[in-house]
């Protein structure tokens, strides 16, 4: 037992309690500065985090019997939900006027939703997965349904709590599954003999119910259809939480369990995944066009971003999949696209937060005129967009264009990845027409005049300018997150390899899509014969 | 260092103009202006102290900006792009003069313009394919909001949409076949010089050149305006406001074409020996379908939106010629449009302004009540048309003459089509605009007549017939660094039959070679063999 290791988890939870208690003591009038304090002690907890915590590269440290584990994966996703926590309090603390009752639990609920995304990036066995997900899962059915007196919130409540229990159901079984065949729950014990059972069905279906699961949480196609429906309901501090750590957290466990646990099924597995991919990146951006409410737009949006990110998930697949050391590219590609998008997305939920929260309608149009209202709120939001479009110097460039280089790389083994890439590229110029709009709608489109200008107070200034600042520098001089992130897929690599080669050996199986042989594509003749 | 300042000034004046309050508009103009009047100064600096004929680059500047991709920070200069900056920095200041007729949130546009600017300098400067394709987008997209916010005509937002999607495809293509390249010389570093070395020494199978070429051809060719791939540029070009479309038909649409030159052809020879003839083929879509597009034209911008589009065609006829005199040639009209597209975007945009209609059957009689502006008007005219004085008659006849050995058929339709048809719609349009009689309603219709109206036409008309007087200026710079790093895979190009006149004279004294590579002796077009055409000139 090492309980030094849950030290985040300790603290976070600890302030959690700490919130709720003195939610019965404080006055009414006090809830605001709550949300502030709270947010200060999660930057304690992040400061101490940063300084007092140290992994030292490639090596992994275990807890719980090896149930919990503390390598950099875990701490650039631990560091990456505290920043995500801190945010969203503080955009809390401002949407506090729209709660009526009940502010210091939708506090507390926020940060056991962070205690469960923290154990989930720490986590090495399905038993504990199970558990993370749910603490995640179950604050947010609370968080999502938050506002009782607005019917469209209740809504996405329920939706979310339909949905989200049939995913749990769907993880649930898909654990048994994996438990009867192999009689293994850690992630560790399961990879020394994933190999073997990688032409069982039973096997692969649970894997497979487990990837569902995962899947659900985010939003890949053809589970996410829950998401533009509870993204448009939720308050809108939720609804960014939601986007941004429910989404990472569903990333992290989907690189435990593909990369750690059963890699050897996950070889296998490089065209469903990339297919997987493709179709998101479609879904989200076509079904993006006609979106007329902001939230919702966001949410489309949000699906589309979980496609490119697929992108970076199915490199590493291929790369598994061509037996050779896998390169880790693609997952750190991946990191380093959460973190743009994290400052993005929630930069942009907070402008929203603050533009329409006395405004019925969350209607784009809605924005129109921002730009006179409040010139910080419009730059940020312009700025947010700009980044998920994927337009330089912003984050959000830098993040497409090594999750492009990671599939890229994967392409002459593999040369459904052009195609991949192609799909992404459609992606990108699809997307570039709504987000182009919300910016116009802000910019150059009629106004009502009259409308007063938008006060913001100084923390979520403090906030907002974090966020911006995050996209910029993150694209600017991206070298040391993208440092960090390397470093963080590290002890993916080792394991990954070792595996992989075990998989080789064992079986040279077979299973849906099989190994790629390396194609010779066939001579390029030129064109030049035809004009000659 | 140099380079630094020369693109790093504009950077620099859009972030001091942040700071300026939006109602003091003098200030705002004399920024921007005077950022892009040293830039432009630098560059004429950095043109002249050029050591013309030195092997490498020159002023160049290098330090890590993502190690662990092989990223960097590169600018430096060798004699095919020192031209370019030159170009690019004097229309930037042309273009910041000209955006007096901006009367709209001034401080907005002036950043943007200037971001533009110093996106395109840094785009030709750098040395670094991460960096190029990085400032190119930095460039781009104060573009489309240029054209969408300070946008004239009905289908402003249209033509906005149409142009952002468009050119953002033809980027992604081109980025995508960047990353793949990167990836095929090993994915150690995105230097420029550097991948050109090892691909030289180490070329890419064929397959993978095959796979790369078609997609920088295609994503750099809709960046370019390639036939069939041109409709957002006439479009475009009449919707954006003139100091937009000048910098972006002048200087930003070659970044296609420098890209194709700079890396497409040095590190893909063999494809694109095998792609050439397709695209001298496409070229003629440019040159001889959009020239004649061009004729029937109503409205004088889209005349000189197909006319851009036009003249690029003769850019690529000289980049597939794949020879030395070809090549040089493509450069050398480059930097000639440049300053012709900017100095007819202009001008358009001055009558547009006076007038508010550029439809020619409305127009008439002007020269007499513009004579400044009717001048300039017509020697655009006659420079877009490859009167010779201007400098793109010197780069026109020196692609033909580069592309006459290997594509004699499409020479001869090129000539048609630059010298016949160009000549048709531009002196038509001339008389159209300038000559008849005057209607009732232009009798107020004002000249340019402050020393700053006049500048940016002045400047650009200068630079014209400067280059178009003294092509060795260029020339000689251009010749020996293509043939040092672009042309390198073809050693021995023909120059044969070359009348030497029109040659740089370092080519001219060389001496006159009549064996060919074997490659290159099977590629004239057949028919042009069985029907020798008589000699275009």
């Amino acid at each position: 037992m090492n309980l030094e290791l849950l030290s985040h988890e300790w603290l976070v939870f600890g302030l959690g309690l700490a919130v709720l208690l003195a939610d019965l003591w404080l006055p009414a009038t006090a809830r605001r500065g709550l949300g502030y304090a709270a947010a200060l002690g999660l930057g304690a907890i992040l400061l101490y985090s940063l300084l007092a915590v140290k992994v030292e590269p490639g090596t992994t440290r275990y807890a719980f019997d090896r149930m919990f584990v503390l390598d950099g994966l875990a701490l650039f996703f631990k560091r990456f939900f505290l920043v995500a926590g801190v945010l969203v309090l503080l955009m809390a603390a401002e949407y506090a006027d729209s709660f009526p009752t009940g502010l210091g639990e939708f506090y507390a609920l926020v940060l056991f939703a962070l205690t469960g995304m923290l154990v989930a990036s720490s986590v090495n066995d399905f038993a504990l997965l199970f558990v993370s997900l749910e603490l995640i899962t179950v604050t947010f059915y609370i968080l999502a349904s938050f506002q009782r007196t607005r019917l469209i919130s209740l809504e996405a409540g329920v939706k979310y709590l339909i949905l989200g229990a049939l995913s749990t159901a769907f993880t649930m079984f898909g654990i048994a599954l994996v438990y009867g065949i192999s009689h293994k729950l850690n992630f560790g014990d399961l990879a020394a003999v994933a190999a073997q059972y990688s032409g069982n069905r039973l096997f692969l279906c649970g894997v497979a119910l487990v990837t569902v699961g995962l899947g659900f949480k985010i939003t890949a196609f053809p589970f996410q259809i829950w998401a533009p429906d509870v993204y448009q309901g939720a308050p809108s501090p939720a609804t960014a939480f939601l986007a941004v750590g429910s989404k990472a957290a569903g990333f992290v466990l989907v690189l435990r369990v593909l990369f750690t646990a059963v890699p050897a099924v996950t070889a296998h597995w490089a065209n469903l995944l990339m297919v997987i991919s493709g179709v998101t990146i479609l879904y989200g951006n076509l079904c993006a066009i006609p979106q007329r409410n902001i939230k919702r737009l966001l949410g489309y949006s949000s699906i589309a971003h979980a496609g490119y990110m697929l992108l970076g998930i199915s490199a590493l697949a291929v790369s598994l999949g061509n037996g050779a050391q896998p390169s880790t590219a693609g997952a750190s590609a991946v990191l380093y696209y959460l973190s743009g998008y994290l400052f993005t997305v929630l930069g942009a939920f907070t402008v929203i937060c603050l533009t329409l929260r006395h405004v019925e309608s969350e209607d784009i149009a809605a924005l129109a005129g921002l730009n006179r209202r409040s010139p910080l709120l419009a730059a940020t939001l312009a700025l947010a967009m700009v980044s998920l479009a994927g337009i330089p110097p912003l984050a959000g460039f830098f993040g497409k264009f090594l999750l492009l280089k990671s599939i890229l790389t994967e392409a002459p083994g593999h040369p459904g990845c052009y195609w991949l890439a192609f799909v992404a590229l459609a992606g990108v110029v699809i997307s570039l027409y709504f987000y182009f709009g919300v910016v116009s709608a802000m910019y150059w489109s009629r106004e009502t005049p009259g409308l007063p200008a938008i006060s913001a107070s100084r923390p979520i200034r403090l906030a907002i300018g974090a966020c911006a600042a995050g996209m910029l520098l993150l694209g600017v001089c991206p070298a040391p997150v993208v440092g960090f992130a390397a470093q963080a897929v590290q002890t993916l690599a080792p394991a990954a390899a070792s595996s992989a080669a075990a998989s080789n050996s064992v079986s040279q199986v077979k299973g849906p899509g099989g190994m790629w042989p390396e194609k010779t594509p066939k001579k390029f003749q030129g064109i030049s014969n035809i004009f000659e | 260092m140099i380079l630094t300042c020369i693109l790093g000034l504009p950077f620099l004046a859009a972030v001091a103009l942040m700071f300026v309050p939006r109602n003091f508009r003098v200030v705002l103009r004399s920024v921007a202006v005077l950022a892009t009047f040293l830039s432009a100064v630098l560059a004429v600096y950095l043109f002249a102290t050029f050591h013309t004929g030195a092997p490498g680059f020159q002023s160049e500047q290098q330090f890590y900006w993502v190690r662990a991709l092989g990223i960097s920070y590169h600018v430096g200069v060798d004699g095919i792009n020192v031209g370019l900056i030159l170009m690019g920095a004097i229309v930037a200041f042309a273009a910041a003069c000209a955006s007096w007729e901006i009367k709209d949130r001034e401080k907005e546009f002036y950043i943007l313009l200037l971001i533009m600017a110093g996106g395109i300098l840094g785009a030709f400067a750098s040395l670094d394919l991460f960096l190029f394709y990085f400032f190119h987008e930095l460039a781009l997209v104060p573009t489309f909001i240029m054209i969408g916010v300070w946008g004239r005509g009905l289908d402003k937002t249209y033509a906005t949409f149409q142009i952002t999607l468009y050119l953002s495809l033809g980027a992604l293509i081109a980025l995508i076949g960047l990353i793949a390249l990167y990836l095929q010389a090993g994915g150690k570093t995105f230097d420029i010089p550097d991948l050109t070395q090892r691909l030289k020494e180490h070329p890419l199978a064929d397959s993978a050149q095959g796979i790369i070429f078609p997609l920088l051809l295609l994503g750099f060719g809709i960046l370019v305006s390639l036939w069939p791939f041109y409709s957002w540029a006439p479009l475009g070009y009449s919707s954006a406001p003139s100091p937009t479309a000048m910098l972006h038909a002048g200087v930003l649409k070659k970044f296609g074409l420098y890209g194709l030159i700079r890396i497409a052809l040095p590190m893909l020879p063999d494809a694109a020996q095998a792609w050439m003839p397709v695209l001298a083929w496409l070229c003629m879509g440019n040159l001889v379908f959009c020239g004649w597009v061009a004729m029937k034209q109503k409205d004088f911008n889209w005349l000189a939106g197909y006319s851009s589009v036009a003249h690029m065609g003769f850019v690529f006829l000289g980049i597939a010629s794949l020879n030395l005199i070809g090549v040089t040639g493509a450069v050398l009209v480059m930097v000639a449009h440049g300053f012709l597209a900017a100095l007819t975007f202009g001008l358009n945009g001055y009558l547009y302004q006076q007038t508010g209609t550029l439809q020619m059957d409305q127009l008439g009689g002007l020269a007499r009540r513009l004579p400044f502006i009717g001048t300039a008007l017509v020697m655009a005219a006659l420079a877009g048309c490859g009167v010779p004085g201007f400098a793109n008659f010197a780069g026109e006849i020196t692609v033909l003459f580069g592309a006459w050995h290997r594509f004699r058929v499409v020479t001869v339709l090129a000539c048609w089509g630059a010298l016949v048809i160009g000549a048709v719609y531009m002196l038509r349009a001339v008389r159209a605009i300038l000559y008849g009689p005057l209607p009732e309603k232009w009798a107020k219709v004002a000249d340019a007549s402050t020393f700053w109206r006049k500048t940016p036409f002045v400047l650009l008309l200068a630079a014209l017939l400067c280059f178009g007087f003294f092509p060795r200026l260029l020339a000689d710079k251009i010749a020996p660094s293509l043939q040092e790093t672009v042309l390198a895979p073809w050693p021995a190009t023909a120059t044969a039959g070359v009348s030497p006149s029109a040659l740089p004279p370092r080519q001219a004294a060389a001496p006159v070679q009549t064996a060919r590579r074997p490659a290159l002796a099977g590629s004239p077009a057949p028919a042009a063999e069985a029907h020798p055409s008589p000699d275009p000139r």
